[in-house]
């Protein structure tokens, strides 16, 4: 299908938002707009060490205060039906597991650990009583570097006589045989540096445990998840708990999670037996909502003369901070499955090892190990090409996996369902003249402006998940990642979906919309997406690893599909024909060819909620589906970015920014335009700006706002953005995710932009942050092609 | 309990009176004590701007100033804008523009924009995008938040 032809129905097109009109008049519900009647506030005292034996906690004097209910320490909650969960279990690895618990036992392992909650009347009076409880700590050796936390001791946990996690492997081909009959090979030490997730909201949580039942309203991706975790931990029947997800202000990752403070919340609640709410301050958020990213890799990449790659082997150091939290060891994997890019390489291997430190745990942020991947691949990919004199993007074609390939099946035996690389590059070409930019970098360096390109050919993997692929037999993930849906035509031909996806800005009640809306010959105005809400419809498995098109969207289109073949059967027995003649056209479910006499839904409802339905037929118009993707989806794209380097100063400026995407078929492509500049200044973000940095002790020295820099309006470019289109044959929508891509790209197209730009200043290759320091100095240590990427400032 | 003061708050036209601890922030007031929600808090910092409100006409962050500090100002929250039946054109805006996704930063945008458009009903995408400065959004990139604003402008300009 090409992306210039009219769609027909819904489907296609750029429709405004359903979920808007509540959001920009301020009327929108988030965690910390809703109130209980009765309600206390949790305020949590937080570890100042990042490391250290608790010898006291003195809390005496903040009981006493005005206001104060309770204070509480990690002793009181004993009771707990076990430590908070960490749900991946690969068959046959050792992963080493400590426990984590709600408030520290005995010792706290990073700055922000909780050790004791106050719960009292206010949000004033519990911050104020925070601030008299006397914790005495008696400091332990704090372990930051991850190179030496693996090395030895100390210790994260002693138990394990190790810092480390995990080992993990991914290996296809031979790549010891690969670099053997390379020409050229290329090491580089390729460091994704830490960072936040930072949605604008930070997390939230009210508990409202009640004769016997609990309701949580909590900021999250994943209120399933949480439900299932309270239960378990609480000891509670997951028919009495519920858990709601209200208007959710930006997840990014960091909200698929279970975290100890909504363990809390509920459990206080019990205990008490008043609602218990507790909001996230930004510095709390930046200290232990979990992080991202945080590898060192050692990255041999191998090709011959011509430029064909004959392997690629990557070994990464991943730092998951001081804890496991429920998906964290499996992060790094995530990139270990697309590791060859699009290209088609013979021999792969990645070898992932994990280790603990004492900073906050990592676990999923914005694309999750595939933007550590694929800076792996296309920074190196740029330095293989200069080793061979030859141009980035001739490199690129020259290994492309070919359309004709597709499904492909990668060194790894990954299979790719659908792509053509080549015709996003060649759109990408449309909007960028190579050829000219290259005359204007040489006359722009001759005044002493350093401008570069930068260019990105990716792909990655979403869609999560065929169940028996990452399920426990599989990959290890103690879940199916199915998804479900629950479509209700109402009497009057209304029309409630609900979705087990829980999104968070992605648009999806729109877009679920326009696929129940075609499907149904309604409007998308009385197709109402209800999610969020584990008291509302099936069994979900919530919104992360842009899944909720490609997979909650197919489950939609399923239901609606079933509902479609009972609306089929009534309108023929009604209309007097065959249900295979029924077809939908303008609104009305006719017999083909004979579009006047055709029924509504509405009309239909009527006749099922009436009872009039065919002999044998149950009344009724309500259809439940679960579906399990029979793969994943690999969306891909090809980005270019254009930077000018300050030579005086190192200062990075984005000037020009253009991605061509393909997520398969459009169903909304406002929304992928949204997603993919949203998505691109997140990588954008990390490459120049954004770092989370701890000091050699252990404290963190980007707690706020203030020394965390998340991109502006005013540093950011407008954005050229393209689309291709290669419907994915894995669902029946064509769709692929993109929620993750623009994020994915961007890192590894800026970095090659900012080498392309100080190449004639004597740097050859940088890591990330590109930050004016590191580029200053650089520039004047003239450090050549230093494998080690710069200075580590 | 800490003692507390009366404040008299005129907020979207409608004076209220009411009592608060004398270091009650604005932006408490407005959500917790007049239960006006769509005033957001990102940050402690004063960095976001999610909380950007009108006090006189001026875009400040509720989160900057004491509610006693705001006494007999006339204060105009997100709610004050428009309704869902009658929006405002920079509403109508963020809405055709896409000029949002999870819609927490969106009130304080939209503040910040009516504001920088009251001061330069004709702004440049460099001037939009240097006046929202002090507005963080996470999710959008701001190519649509920028957009919008131009879109509103343009608009408005045609009104006038």
């Amino acid at each position: 299908m090409s992306v210039t032809e009219a769609p027909s129905g819904h489907v296609g097109r750029k429709l405004r938002r359903k979920e808007d009109p509540r959001l920009i008049t301020g009327r929108a519900r988030y965690v910390d707009d809703i109130s209980l009647p009765g309600q206390l506030w949790a305020s949590f005292v937080r570890s100042s060490e990042a490391h250290a034996k608790i010898v006291s906690i003195d809390v005496s004097e903040a009981a006493a205060r005005d206001g104060v209910h309770a204070v509480f320490t990690g002793e009181d909650m004993s009771d707990l039906g076990g430590p908070l969960p960490m749900a991946w279990v690969p068959p046959g690895v050792e992963v080493n597991n400590p426990e984590h618990w709600p408030l520290a036992r005995g010792i706290v392992r990073h700055v922000g650990d909780p050790v004791a909650v106050i719960v009292g009347e206010d949000r004033y009076a519990v911050s104020d009583a925070v601030e008299g409880v006397v914790v005495e700590y008696d400091p332990l050796p704090a372990i930051v570097d991850p190179e030496a936390a693996i090395a030895g001791a100390p210790y994260v946990h002693p138990q394990f006589e190790t810092n480390k996690v995990h080992e993990w492997t991914l290996a296809g081909g031979d790549v010891e045989a690969g670099f053997a009959e390379a020409d050229v090979i290329v090491e580089r030490r390729v460091v994704n540096h830490r960072i936040a997730g930072a949605p604008i909201e930070c997390r939230g949580v009210l508990a409202d445990y009640r004769a016997g039942s609990l309701t949580l309203y909590t900021s999250t991706q994943v209120p399933h998840f949480v439900r299932l975790f309270m239960a378990l931990l609480l000891g509670l029947g997951e028919d009495h708990v519920r858990v709601v997800a209200p208007e959710v202000g930006g997840g990014f990752g960091q909200k698929l999670q279970v975290y100890g403070e909504e363990l809390f919340a509920c459990w206080a609640s019990r205990k008490l037996g008043r609602p218990v709410k507790w909001i996230e301050t930004r510095s709390e958020n930046m200290s232990v909502a979990h992080q991202g990213r945080d590898q060192i890799s050692h990255v041999r990449m191998g090709a011959k003369r011509d430029g064909t790659l004959t392997a690629f082997h990557v070994k990464i150091l991943a730092d998951f901070g001081a804890y496991n939290m429920i998906l964290t060891p499996l992060i790094p994997s995530l990139g270990a499955f697309v590791m060859g890019g699009c290209y088609k390489i013979p021999n792969v291997q990645t070898d992932i090892t994990g280790v603990f430190t004492n900073k906050c745990p990592t676990d999923a942020i914005r694309g999750a190990g595939r933007p550590e991947a694929t800076q792996m691949i296309e920074v190196t990919l740029d330095q293989v090409a200069h080793e061979l004199g030859m141009d980035p993007l001739e490199i690129r074609r020259k290994n492309f996996i070919p359309k004709e390939d597709f499904p492909a099946e990668t060194a790894t035996g990954v299979i790719y369902d659908s792509g053509d690389y080549h015709k996003t590059l060649d759109k990408l070409m449309e909007h960028v003249d190579v050829a000219e930019f290259r005359a204007e970098q040489e006359r722009l360096r001759s005044e002493g402006i350093y401008r570069g390109i930068g260019f990105c050919t990716w792909t990655e993997i979403c869609g999560l998940a065929p169940s028996r692929i990452t399920g426990p037999a599989g990959v290890g993930v103690q879940a199916g990642l199915w998804e479900s849906a629950m479509v209700r035509v109402h009497n009057t031909g209304a029309v409630t979906v609900y979705t087990g996806t829980s999104p968070h800005g992605q648009g999806l009640e729109t877009a679920m919309a326009q696929i129940t809306a075609d499907k149904l010959g309604v409007d998308p105005s009385v197709v109402e997406i209800i999610h969020g809400d584990t008291s509302m419809g099936p069994e979900g498995r919530n919104t992360y690893g842009s899944r909720s098109l490609a997979t909650g969207g197919e489950a939609v289109a399923k239901a609606v599909d079933k509902v479609v073949a009972k609306v089929r059967a009534i309108v023929a027995a009604e209309l007097e024909a065959a249900p295979e003649d029924i077809e939908v056209a303008d609104g009305k479910f006719s017999v083909r060819g004979s579009p006047d006499k055709g029924m509504a839904l509405a009309d239909v409802a009527g006749i099922a909620y009436i009872g009039a339905v065919p002999e044998g037929m149950e009344p009724g118009l309500e259809e439940t589906t679960f579906y399990d993707p029979e793969n994943f989806v690999f969306p891909f794209g090809a980005h270019a970015c254009v930077v000018d380097v300050d030579r005086e100063t190192g200062k990075v400026k984005v000037v020009r920014y253009v991605a061509v995407d393909d997520c398969g078929r459009a169903i909304n492509p406002m929304l992928i335009e949204g997603q993919v500049h949203g998505g691109v200044v997140y990588g954008i973000g990390q490459a120049l700006y954004e770092r989370v940095y701890y000091d050699d002790d252990g404290q963190l020295n980007t707690g706020t706002f203030v020394n965390y820099a998340i991109p502006t309006a005013a540093e950011m470019p407008s954005f050229e953005t393209d689309r291709t289109e290669t419907p994915s044959p894995v669902n029946s929508l064509g769709a692929k995710g993109v929620g993750e891509a623009g994020t994915i790209a961007a890192s590894a197209a800026v970095t090659n932009a900012v080498i392309d730009a100080v190449r004639p200043l004597g740097v050859d290759y940088l890591n990330m942050p590109l930050s004016p320091l590191r580029i200053w100095e650089a520039i004047n240590q003239g450090q050549g092609a230093s494998p080690e990427g710069g200075p580590q400032s | 309990m800490s003692s507390t003061e009366k404040v008299r708050l005129n907020v979207n036209g409608t004076e209220h009176e009411l009592e608060v601890e004398p270091r009650t922030l604005l932006v408490h007031a407005l959500r917790d004590n007049l239960g006006l929600t769509g005033t957001h808090v990102g940050c402690d910092t004063s960095n976001c701007g999610a909380c950007t409100v009108h006090l006189n006409g001026q875009a400040v962050k509720s989160c900057t100033i004491l509610a006693v500090q705001a006494e007999d100002a006339e204060i105009t929250t997100i709610e004050g804008m428009g309704t869902e039946d009658n929006l405002h054109p920079i509403q109508e805006a963020f809405w055709n523009n896409h000029g949002l996704q999870c819609g927490y930063c969106t009130p304080g945008m939209i503040m910040s924009a009516s504001a920088l458009l009251a001061r330069n009903p004709n702004p440049t995408e460099e001037e939009v995008r240097l006046g929202l400065e002090g507005n963080l959004c996470r999710c959008t990139g701001y190519h649509n938040i920028v957009k919008s604003v131009l879109d509103a402008a343009s608009k408005m300009g045609a009104q006038a």
